[in-house]
């Protein structure tokens, strides 16, 4: 079998809590693989340690144990080739569209010229349609608008893998829907591997190939794995015609409720 | 137009803010820093509420101050010049600024232009010290801790009471009073610096550290970026101290400018130029200020 483009082995997290200074467990010995060009999300409730699985994956959190591997080597700092799109889309304030994803761009091809780079920069605000607000600052733009520079910021350094990390959350419902299509058309262009975290079960099921269900904390645990059966494109109507849809879903439901409630 | 306003008024408070804040800010580990926002302060200040009734009061103001000063001139003390004879002294330099009759006897825009290179000349190497300063400290908490106290004790000290030692040390005015000048504009820039830096979002960090930023280009791309309003306040109130430490130390140490001038004056005991000299040291400062606020307006950002 082919390697898994990403693995996570064993990987475990403890904080202390702030006030009794008692440690408690996020997680502890989570595994989980994703293959190449596999679209994967981790469901779960709030608060159950996806953001911290996440963002242990990226690098930009330590875990207390256990090994990322990309590519079959370990990672042990945050890379290019891991890109995050954050829940509260983290953009520079001070930099407009353009700026926000010249800044990728350049950290990512230092040798590059300034045209390739622009060249670089202006398909990729064409590529989430931008291009007219391509000037505007984040503070001028709409939830959805940011969360677009957000996926085309990840997408623009051609990372091997991105994690988003409930990128849709933040967004008005009608306008997330948009922005879903967008975000697998994008994943069907380029090609590139995305891991996902969300909380959102519709959304889990429209986008991913595969689902892992996880436990709510403390001690999370990635407690089922579910293959998406529908075939794609997709879309939310077609879904919610089909029958199998429901079933699945309230599946899902009942599981993390199940366990909600235990 | 109506929106510089609230900015410029809010000036004095922001200056008289950072020594005391600093201080008080002691115990904790940040530093305070006066108004990372100048823009925000503005909106939510003054400015929403006053509408366009200030520039009346303030005219209001004006005339009532020139009318105190015209009656205590001619009722409580008639050596002292009233408004009328301070502007006639004051157009007799004004209407011709740039003479030159020899080292003591020169033309007011002269002086002018001697205290204000004085004092760029000593800002720009006390800003771009504090500065560096500011974001190695802003970024490295264990050495902010360790030199947070000596920092405290040195921005305590006015400039001017170093200038013996100084003048000491380096036997030499002119150099004096530029390291006076340098000394006053290090320490409100620093403070904010720190802060600003201190108080980047984690988020813009964890994006450097993805990109796999160099330390270089994460300073000038990310971090001083995110501080840039922080340090511009910082800046700007370091400027106002400069400007107010540059008189003293021209007067003290007979270094050409304005606060020669100004001393000066007092010795020939001509006070309607010395009222000149105080004014114009004002204007100029105010008009410094004005830069800094636009300055602060173009580095500004909403998050
Ligand atoms: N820095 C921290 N210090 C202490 N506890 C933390 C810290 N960060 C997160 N936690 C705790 O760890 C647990 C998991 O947090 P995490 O942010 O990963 O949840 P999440 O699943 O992403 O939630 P959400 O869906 O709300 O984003 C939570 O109970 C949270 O309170
Ligand atoms: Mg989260």
């Amino acid at each position: 079998m082919k390697m898994p483009l990403l693995k996570v082995e064993g990987v475990s997290k403890y904080f202390q809590d702030p006030r009794s200074k008692n440690e408690f467990c996020v997680f502890s010995d989570l595994s989980l693989s994703v293959k190449e060009k596999e679209f994967v999300a981790v469901l779960g409730h709030s608060g159950c340690g996806k953001s911290t699985l996440l963002n242990i994956i990226a690098g930009i959190e330590k875990s207390n144990g256990g090994v990322v591997f990309l590519d079959g080597r370990q990672t042990v700092k945050p890379g290019l080739d891991r890109m995050v799109v954050f829940q509260n889309f983290a953009l520079m304030p001070w930099l407009s569209v353009q700026g926000n994803i010249k800044l990728a761009v350049k950290a990512a091809y230092p040798e590059w010229d300034k045209a390739s780079i622009k060249q670089r920069v202006d398909k990729y605000v064409e590529m989430v349609n931008l291009t007219e607000a391509r000037n505007k600052k984040p503070a001028e733009l709409s939830g959805g608008m940011r969360q677009r520079v957000g996926l085309a910021r990840a997408f623009s350094v051609n990372p091997r893998i991105m994690l988003l990390d409930e990128p849709f959350a933040q967004i008005d419902a009608l306008t997330r829907g948009v922005i879903q299509q967008e975000l697998v058309r994008m994943w069907e262009e380029t090609g590139i591997t995305i891991f996902m975290v969300t909380h959102d079960v519709d959304e889990a099921i429209l986008l991913s190939d595969r689902v892992l269900l996880m436990t709510p904390g403390p001690g999370a645990t990635l407690a089922e794995e579910i293959t998406i059966p529908f075939a794609r494109p997709r879309t939310r109507d077609r879904l919610v015609e089909d029958p199998a849809f429901f079933k699945l879903r309230d599946r899902i439901v009942a599981f993390l409720g199940h366990r909600q409630a235990a | 137009m109506s929106n510089s306003n609230p900015s410029t008024l809010s000036v004095p408070s922001a200056a008289a803010a950072p020594p005391s804040g600093g201080a008080a800010a002691g115990k904790r580990i940040v530093l305070k820093a006066v108004d990372s926002g100048p823009p925000r302060a503005a909106a939510g200040g003054l400015g929403q509420r006053v509408g366009g009734n200030w520039m009346v009061l303030s005219l209001f103001c004006l005339l009532l101050f020139l009318a105190l000063w015209q009656l205590y001139s001619t009722v409580g003390n008639e050596k002292f010049p009233g408004p009328v004879v301070v502007a006639e002294h004051a157009w007799y330099f004004l209407s011709d600024p740039f003479y030159d009759n020899g080292p003591n006897d020169q033309g007011i825009g002269f002086l002018v232009g001697f205290s204000l290179a004085r004092l760029a000349t000593g800002f720009l190497a006390g800003s771009v010290v504090a500065v560096v300063l500011g974001v190695i400290l802003g970024l490295n908490r264990t050495l902010f801790k360790a030199l947070n106290p000596y920092i405290q004790v040195l921005r305590a000290i006015s400039p001017i009471a170093w200038m013996p030692l100084l003048l000491y040390t380096v036997q030499n005015s002119g150099w004096t009073a530029l390291l006076v000048v340098f000394m006053a504009s290090m320490w409100p820039t620093l403070a904010n610096t720190a802060f600003g830096v201190n108080n980047i979002k984690k988020e813009y960090l964890n994006v450097a550290a993805i990109l796999q930023m160099p330390t270089m280009s994460k300073v000038f791309r990310v971090i001083l970026p995110g501080a840039g309003p922080a340090i511009v306040a910082g800046l700007r109130i370091s400027m106002g101290s400069a400007w107010v430490a540059i008189v003293p130390a021209e007067a003290l140490l007979g270094s050409l400018g304005l606060g020669y001038f100004v001393w000066n004056e007092w010795n020939n005991l001509d006070i309607a130029n010395v009222i000149f000299a105080i004014l114009l040291i004002g204007a100029v400062g105010v008009m410094l200020d004005m830069l800094f606020n636009r300055l602060a307006k173009s580095l500004a950002y909403t998050d």
